[in-house]
């Protein structure tokens, strides 16, 4: 729809015959993906929309009005996939973005000695799929497995730690996990805008006396700034959607103490009774979380001009 | 001076390390039998074989290594075509309308999955009724919902950016029609963007788990991390089963990396400049 009336809306400039027609054709290369976007994204958004006010099991629907709103707040398993799901973001992300800018710092210096080697290991770990990895780091991370074992040899923990079916450890692996899978990502990102900013900088500042700590505050952080914003809210972005590693680490559990969002509603359509209406809701829980987040850190990295 | 260079060789050699470990232990484990996985042996074992002989024994490997690579194939096909026109028409034909348009779709970026996955169960549920081989169970119906991203468009319109003009300018004198100037033009010329393309949609796609756990069912349309998934929430699992079919599935996708690294991280590059 939108394309056929702004397709066909008149242009200011030039308009003769030979432009409209490139112009046209312009429209023909973006058409497919605007309908599919607003096929599998946009209309699914609004019936979310219209499901999160209905009730009922399976297509068996009918509207409830605020209903299913008013019981997020009173629901405990959502409340916990929430608390939980803000312990990640609050913990993991940082961790894992200063991480990912320390080390594509320490790879950007010239003298470097197997720069590629470093680089191509730590990012290794983005090839893998999420599924696998999960899996892997679930068995690493056994009562028994490889980590304790390693950890009660070297005389660090006295008695093997039950990272998966303790709550807290269970986080802990969680966020271990998640930080091996994505740190070198960040880092590739930062690494590449590093590799684009001018070296005579650090140069001119070197010789007015700035130190390396000066240097990483006053010039990489604020050129980096965009990047860093990017990677914050695709993280984000990522972190309020975490599915695969929950669900294969841990099954959410024990209890519910690492239960995500993502798969709260999962389990609320496809494992328990369907609840379409409610489990929409829960989703849109996930939206409002996307949009105030993304709003904060634009305000808070974006340019105040 | 040379304290700082000990403590970035150790902090790398650390970060390193720890990057490849589950590697190199999923590849011993791989080769061990059940029992030593669980009790963390480093030490490699004589049951590689027997491990693989069991996976393609006791599951149908082969079926869902086919069903991913058809699903991932068909999947990255039809992404870069539709991104890359899309890219390129977003920035060579621009218009302010245009511009409105892109914005509009590189919104759905912001869009959680998990909001719309029940949405989309019900709409191919709906679709399966009246055509069943676009329905629930298929792989058009892992396919359909995912091949477009805006990120893939933005990606690609992004690298246009540094396409020289001129050269459209020269190939339309030479009489070639707009869609000739795309596909005779433009597109081997931007070889390398969509050598780059092409291998982040692969891996997203042969990676891809909530969507196809929900949408697929049967046992033999099931992609391999679905298997994978199956094998590893099993009562009784065999650990060097789970870590040879890990393996076989992380191994192609390391391998093309290895092969493909400069195109990967130039592609990556180009798109957050």
């Amino acid at each position: 729809m939108e394309t056929i009336k702004t397709g066909l809306s008149p242009q200011k400039h030039k308009s003769s015959k030979g432009s409209r027609q490139i112009h046209l054709t312009g429209w023909l290369f973006v058409l497919v993906p605007v309908i599919m976007i607003s096929v599998f994204y946009f209309y699914p958004m609004i019936q979310a929309l219209i499901l999160s006010f209905k009730t009922g099991r399976g297509s068996n629907l009918h509207f409830t009005g605020f209903d299913n709103y008013i019981r997020l707040f009173s629901d405990t398993t959502f409340l916990t996939a929430v608390k939980n799901t803000f312990i990640y973001l609050i913990i993991q992300v940082p961790v894992m973005l200063v991480l990912a800018l320390f080390i594509a710092v320490l790879l950007n210096d010239e003298r470097l000695k197997f720069k590629g080697f470093f680089r191509t290991a730590i990012f290794l770990p983005t090839v893998t799929s999420l599924v696998a990895y999960s899996v892997v780091f679930k068995y690493m991370f056994g009562a028994e497995g490889i980590i304790n074992k390693s950890l009660v040899n070297l005389h660090l923990i006295s008695e093997p730690i039950q990272w998966i079916t303790d709550p807290f450890w269970a986080k802990v692996t969680i966020i271990i996990a998640i930080t091996w899978r994505f740190t070198g990502y960040n880092m590739i990102f930062y690494l590449s805008s590093l590799q684009n900013v001018d070296k005579s900088i650090y140069e001119a500042a070197h010789i007015d006396g700035a130190s390396a700590f000066t240097q990483f505050f006053k010039i990489t952080i604020p050129l980096l700034k965009p990047i860093i914003l990017f990677t914050t809210i695709t993280s984000t972005i990522g972190t309020l959607q975490l599915f695969d590693e929950v669900v294969n680490i841990t099954k959410g559990g024990p209890g519910n103490a690492t239960m995500s969002i993502s798969q709260y509603i999962y389990n609320l359509s496809f494992e328990y009774t369907p609840d379409f209406g409610y489990a929409a809701t829960v989703s849109y829980s996930i939206v409002v979380m996307v949009l105030i987040l993304t709003l904060i850190q634009n305000k808070v990295g974006g340019d105040k001009r | 001076m040379k304290t700082k260079r000990m403590f970035t060789y150790l902090f790398l050699i650390i970060a390193a390390l720890i990057s490849i470990f589950p590697f190199i232990w999923m590849v011993i484990s791989a080769t061990n039998e059940s029992v030593d996985v669980t009790k963390g042996t480093l030490l490699p074992g004589a049951h590689l074989f027997k491990n693989i002989d069991n996976l393609f024994n006791s599951v149908d490997m082969w079926q869902a290594l086919w069903n991913s690579a058809k699903i991932s194939v068909v999947t990255t096909v039809l992404s870069l075509l539709v991104a890359s026109a899309a890219g390129y028409g977003f920035e060579m034909y621009r218009s302010r309308s245009k511009d409105i348009v892109f914005n509009i779709l590189l919104a759905s970026m912001m869009i959680p999955f998990a909001a719309i996955m029940v949405p989309l169960f019900q709409m191919f549920a709906k679709v399966s009724s009246v055509v069943p081989f676009l329905g629930i169970d298929t792989a058009a119906a892992v396919i359909l919902p995912t091949f477009t991203t805006a990120f893939l468009i933005f990606f690609f319109r992004q690298s246009t950016k540094m396409f020289p003009k001129e050269m459209m300018e020269a190939g339309r004198i030479d009489g070639l029609s707009e869609f000739g100037l795309f596909f005779r033009i433009y597109m081997p010329t931007m070889k390398s963007t969509y050598a780059a393309a092409a291998i982040i949609t692969f891996l997203n796609s042969w990676n891809n788990y909530l969507w196809p756990l929900i949408v697929l069912q049967s046992q033999e349309n099931m992609t391999v991390p679905l298997l994978i998934s199956n094998l590893g929430s099993g009562y009784a699992p065999d650990y060097g089963l789970i870590m040879s079919a890990i393996v076989i599935t992380t191994l192609p996708t390391a391998l093309v990396f290895f092969m493909m690294q400069k195109q990967f991280v130039a592609g990556m590059t180009g798109s957050v400049k």
